[in-house]
């Protein structure tokens, strides 16, 4: 950066300054979780492994255990970032590759809803799963967790196919390959930055969902982490210290991507990703 | 024929679910909104006609909500907005490996799991002594019930403030260096350089992040929702979308009136049709957002 002036330790300072809220919050939710009390920022008393007794009672307060809500969010997550992967990328090939009717109002369609509010449309998605009997199944929100997303991962991929160099996949199309394979093997290990890029936005985005869950589950037995811990916000009494820690265990991999991985997650959130 | 079937192959599963859960939803939300549709009538709604409209109009509490609304997303704005400009200039004023961290620890917020989020800004803004801001101010109050608009705004303002932050970052980066030489050639200050060389560059950038923020803060709610849910006391922070939400899906007076939510969604699904294709005729899509600029 060219503009970087005498005084920068000053404007550092500033920046130190407008941060503070978040490094406060974070350190609250550490301490809180550790500690039997906290005042402010200052831990009084010990330490206080009976927070997290969730890890090891089967059920608190009647919920299920929180193995069965940690399953359910990894399952959720999971299949929702390989299916928006591999979906996204195949549209995006197509659109990239190859010639069909209306192929400009197809990707005009895609950039639309790109910047279309989804979430507006939740009240008609709740009808919808009902009439296909989806509703309060982990697979009916996955289909529209990643359904939601796909314009953003159509657009990233496409993206990463339009940089490729078409020779590889035209001496496989010449070798006999069909445009299958030669997505398969060819184009898509090629690829690998966005797939990498894309599945991370998809895991993270998935792994915090809320008002999907939310709105169209309600068995416990479909709880994910998200309605684990959210059904602890709604009683009468609030025990810091108890959800504190689930806090801290559900946002856990977030933390050490944040740790391990800062500029990959710079990167990938410069790049197309919605506000 | 034959020669599209292929891509026809490879678009189909997405535009399957393209269909099923946009195309189909903005039909439904529309139609939804000329019937009854309620708890009472939800196997045979009756066509109602413009009713949900009128009912709308005729809301004692629309002015309130109305007002709510333009709060939030004025406010949000704002600073979304303001501290995005703040800290890209910020972090592009330090040396670069001070500046990513500070990135870094804004886009906390963001991927944040929602809930525990919200949480953390319950646990600060709380009585004392779990409550941080209690403690600094020497006041024990529950603050969310308190000042619940500065909680809303802040809550919402710093998941927010990363987008422009890293769209103005960007476009710092791609102002050509000659610039800032001349400036400095010229005696320019850092204020100065800031002014009449980095902002006006940033025009374009500006527009775009508040034009694209207004759409999405206009009918976000999630944040709302689990931090006051509309309160506290009676509609204290209940903005549209939210209230659309609360009318159609929960069951806050017993009896949900899906009809009434559909027509206020319907508002809202209207305004984002029309706006969105108005961004992609007017905003260049693809150099501000679209174009990926992952380099891994």
């Amino acid at each position: 950066m060219a503009l970087l002036p005498r005084n920068w330790p000053l404007w550092l300072l500033l920046l130190v300054l407008i941060t503070l809220p978040i490094g406060a919050g974070i350190l609250w939710l550490v301490l809180t979780a550790l500690y039997n009390q906290v005042h402010g920022l200052i831990p009084v008393g010990r330490l206080a492994p009976q927070h997290w007794r969730f890890l090891f009672e089967g059920s608190v307060g009647g919920r299920p255990s929180i193995w069965v809500a940690l399953k359910n969010s990894l399952f959720f997550a999971g299949t929702v970032a390989v299916l928006e992967v591999l979906i996204a990328s195949m549209a995006a090939y197509a659109i990239s590759r190859m010639k069909f009717p209306l192929r400009t109002p197809y990707l005009g369609m895609i950039l639309t809803l790109h910047a279309f509010p989804a979430v507006s449309l939740l009240i008609a998605i709740y009808y919808i799963l009902r009439v296909l009997g989806l509703f309060d199944t982990l697979v009916g929100v996955i289909l529209v967790k990643a359904s939601l997303d796909l314009p953003l991962g159509i657009w990233l991929m496409k993206g990463f196919f339009d940089q490729l160099s078409w020779d590889m996949e035209m001496a496989a199309l010449v070798d006999g390959a069909s445009r299958w394979t030669v997505f398969w093997r060819v184009a898509l290990p090629l690829v690998r930055p966005g797939i990498l890029a894309l599945g991370t936005f998809a895991l993270l985005s998935a792994w915090g969902e809320f008002i999907l869950p939310f709105t169209f589950i309600v068995s416990a037995k479909s709880w994910t982490l998200a309605l684990y811990m959210q059904s602890f916000m709604k009683e009468a009494f609030v025990d810091y210290g108890l959800m504190a820690a689930v806090g801290l265990f559900y946002a856990l991999p977030v933390f050490l991507l944040f740790l391990f991985g800062q500029r990959y997650l710079l990167n990938i959130y410069s790049g197309g990703v919605k506000g | 024929m034959r020669r599209y079937l292929t891509p026809l192959l490879f678009l189909s599963p997405a535009s399957a679910l393209i269909l099923l859960f946009f195309f189909t939803p903005v039909v439904a939300t529309l139609l939804l909104s000329f019937t009854d549709l309620s708890t009472t009538t939800f196997r045979h709604p009756s066509w109602v006609g413009l009713a949900n409209y009128q009912d709308l109009l005729t809301d004692p509490f629309l002015k309130k909500i109305l007002a709510n609304t333009a709060k939030y997303v004025g406010l949000t704005l704002a600073f979304n907005v303001g501290m995005g400009l703040l800290l890209a200039l910020l972090t592009s004023l330090v040396p670069e490996n001070w500046g990513d961290p500070f990135r870094a620890l804004w886009l906390l917020p963001r991927i944040l799991p929602p809930v525990v989020y919200v949480f953390i800004w319950q646990g600060l803004l709380a009585e004392a002594p779990m409550g941080l801001v209690s403690d600094l101010l020497g006041v024990s109050k529950n603050w969310l019930v308190e000042a619940p608009w500065t909680a809303v705004i802040l809550a919402n303002g710093f998941v927010g403030a990363s987008f422009g932050m890293l769209i103005f970052t960007s476009a710092i980066r791609a102002i050509p260096r000659e610039l800032f030489y001349a400036a400095a050639v010229d005696g320019a200050t850092t204020g100065q350089t800031i002014r009449r060389v980095v902002i006006p560059m940033l025009a374009w950038p500006i527009l775009f992040v508040t034009a694209y923020q207004t759409l999405s803060l206009l009918t976000s709610f999630e944040y709302i929702l689990l931090l006051t849910d509309g309160g506290p006391g009676f509609y204290g922070t209940e903005v549209w979308s939210l209230h659309a939400y609360h009318l159609a899906l929960s069951n806050y007076f017993g009896n949900v009136e899906f009809g009434l939510g559909a027509a206020m969604a319907a508002v809202l699904v209207v305004i984002g049709v029309i706006v969105s294709l108005f961004y992609l005729k007017i905003f260049n899509f693809r150099a501000l957002v679209t174009e990926p600029k992952i380099e891994v």
